[in-house]
C-alpha cells in the first residue's frame, strides 16, 4: 500500500462513518419522541453529512481519478465501506440511538482532537473544524443519558438493554490496520489503541452517572476494516444509492 | 469584464455587500465571518467562503447569490473556494452586527471561550425582547444549525441563541 492508497483509504473510512451515522439519524425525521428532539436529530445528521461531503472531496483529489464525493457515496458497494458496524445498526428505540450516539460521540472528540493536530493542513483544517460540533453532539447525547438512565424504570431498562446491546461493536472503533499504520509514521494519523482508556474512563463516568452499569462483554465484533459488513450496511446503501444506479446520470 | 474601473478587492466586498445569509437576512456574509477573503487577478475573481458549520444547507444558495451578483456586475470569471482554516467563530462578529441580532429577536452569540456553560444552559444568555437573564435552555438544536432554543421566563416568548462556536 502506497502512502496515498493510504491516505485515500482512510479519508473514505472518516467519511464512511459519517455518512452512515447521518444515514440513520436521518431516519428519526418526523419520527422524534418530541419536537425538539426531531430538529436535534436531523440537526446532528447535517452535521454528519458536511462533514462527510469535505472529507468525500478531498478523498477524491487525493485518489486523483477523476471520481467525485458522489461517486464515492453512490457507487461503492458494501465491500468497499469501511465505516464501524455500529453506525449501521438499526436506530432500534430512542435509547439505542442515544446510546450508540455517545459511544461514537466521546471517541470522535478524542480522536478528532488528535486529528485536528495531523501533519496533513486539510485533515487538520476538518477535524479542528468538526470538533466544534462533536463536542454538542457528545453532550446531547450525555444529557439523555442523564435523563434516561435516571428517569423512570422503563427508561432505565431501555438504556442500560442499549448500551448492553452496542458494547460489542465499539472495540472496532480503536481497531488499527495497515493505513493507520503508515499515516501515523508521517504524523498524519494517530494511535486508535491510546484512546481505549480515556474513552473507557469517561464514558464509564457518564454511565455511573446515569445509574447504568458498564456492560460486562468480552467479545468484540469486527470486520469493518477490511469491508465485512452486517446484512445493514446493504440495506443502507440499496435504498441510498437506488436513484443514481436506476439514473445514472440524473442531475438536481 | 466590462467597466473602464479595474475591479479591486475592495470594490468586490462592497458588491459582496448585499449578499445576506438566507436563514438570518439581517447579516451580510461578511458580517458573520464566511466571507474570507477576494483574490483577484486580471482576468478573475476568487472568493474565499468558510462554512458555519460544516453541514450549512445556505452555502449552496450564498454561492449561487455571489456568482449571480458579481456575473451581474460584469465580472464573468468568479470562483468560489470553500476554506476550512482557520475554523469559522463566532468570535468574528463584531458588537454592532451582534446588536444586529438582538434587534431581529436572536439573542446574539456569548465569547467562544463560554460554550461549556452555553452547551449546559448556565451562560449568561439574555431574553432579546426584554433583555431579562431569566431565561431557559429547551434545546441546544434550534431552527438552524447555528441556533439553539431558549424561552425568557419574565416574558414568556421563546426565542433563538446564535451558538458560540
Amino acid at each position: 500500500m502506497t502512502k496515498q492508497e493510504a491516505l485515500f483509504r482512510y479519508l473514505l473510512r472518516l467519511g464512511d462513518n459519517a455518512l452512515i451515522q447521518s444515514y440513520r439519524l436521518s431516519e428519526w425525521c418526523s419520527r422524534g419522541p418530541i419536537l425538539e428532539e426531531d430538529l436535534a436529530m436531523t440537526n446532528i445528521s447535517l452535521d454528519y453529512l458536511g462533514r462527510t461531503r469535505a472529507l468525500y472531496q478531498y478523498a477524491a483529489i487525493v485518489e486523483g481519478k477523476e471520481r467525485t464525493e458522489d461517486d464515492l457515496a453512490y457507487k461503492r458497494p458494501e465491500i468497499q465501506y469501511y465505516n464501524n458496524l455500529i453506525t449501521e445498526l438499526p436506530i432500534g428505540n430512542f435509547a439505542f440511538t442515544i446510546a450508540r450516539q455517545l459511544l461514537i460521540s466521546v471517541f470522535e472528540f478524542l480522536h478528532y482532537t488528535q486529528l485536528s493536530q495531523s501533519k496533513d493542513e486539510t485533515i487538520a483544517a476538518i477535524t479542528a473544524k468538526t470538533l466544534k460540533e462533536i463536542r454538542y453532539h457528545k453532550v446531547h447525547s450525555r444529557d439523555w443519558c442523564y435523563r434516561l438512565g435516571r428517569g423512570t424504570e422503563v427508561s432505565h431498562t431501555k438504556l442500560q438493554q442499549a448500551f448492553d446491546e452496542a458494547w460489542m461493536y465499539t472495540g472496532e472503533l480503536f481497531e488499527m490496520c495497515e493505513e493507520d499504520q503508515i499515516l501515523m509514521a508521517d504524523g498524519v494519523a494517530n494511535n486508535l489503541e491510546a484512546l481505549l482508556p480515556a474513552w473507557k474512563e469517561e464514558v464509564s463516568r457518564i454511565l455511573a452517572d446515569s445509574d447504568i452499569k458498564v456492560p460486562n462483554v468480552d467479545y468484540m465484533q469486527t470486520g469493518s476494516r477490511k469491508g465485512i459488513h452486517s446484512e445493514n450496511l446493504g440495506h443502507i446503501l440499496s435504498e441510498m444509492q437506488y436513484l443514481p444506479r436506476a439514473y445514472p446520470d440524473a442531475i438536481w | 469584464m466590462v467597466g473602464s474601473k479595474p475591479i479591486t478587492s475592495q470594490g468586490i466586498f462592497a458588491l459582496l455587500s448585499v449578499i445576506k445569509d438566507p436563514e438570518i437576512p439581517v447579516l451580510n456574509i461578511q458580517e458573520i465571518g464566511m466571507l474570507r477573503d477576494v483574490i483577484v487577478t486580471e482576468t478573475s475573481c476568487e472568493i474565499l467562503l468558510t462554512p458555519t458549520y460544516t453541514g450549512c444547507p445556505a452555502m449552496g444558495i450564498i454561492e449561487q447569490d455571489i456568482k449571480a451578483c458579481l456575473h451581474a456586475a460584469g465580472i464573468a470569471n468568479v470562483t468560489v473556494r470553500l476554506i476550512y482554516s482557520p475554523a469559522w467563530t463566532t468570535d468574528w462578529m463584531s458588537d454592532s452586527t451582534k446588536e444586529k441580532l438582538r434587534l431581529y429577536g436572536i439573542a446574539a452569540p456569548l465569547h467562544s471561550s463560554c460554550v461549556d456553560s452555553s452547551i449546559s444552559g448556565a451562560a449568561d444568555v439574555r431574553c432579546p425582547k426584554c433583555h431579562s437573564s431569566q431565561v431557559r435552555l429547551i434545546s441546544q438544536f434550534g431552527s438552524t444549525a447555528c441556533k439553539s432554543l431558549y424561552g425568557c421566563q419574565d416574558c414568556l416568548e421563546p426565542f433563538d441563541y446564535f451558538k458560540c462556536h
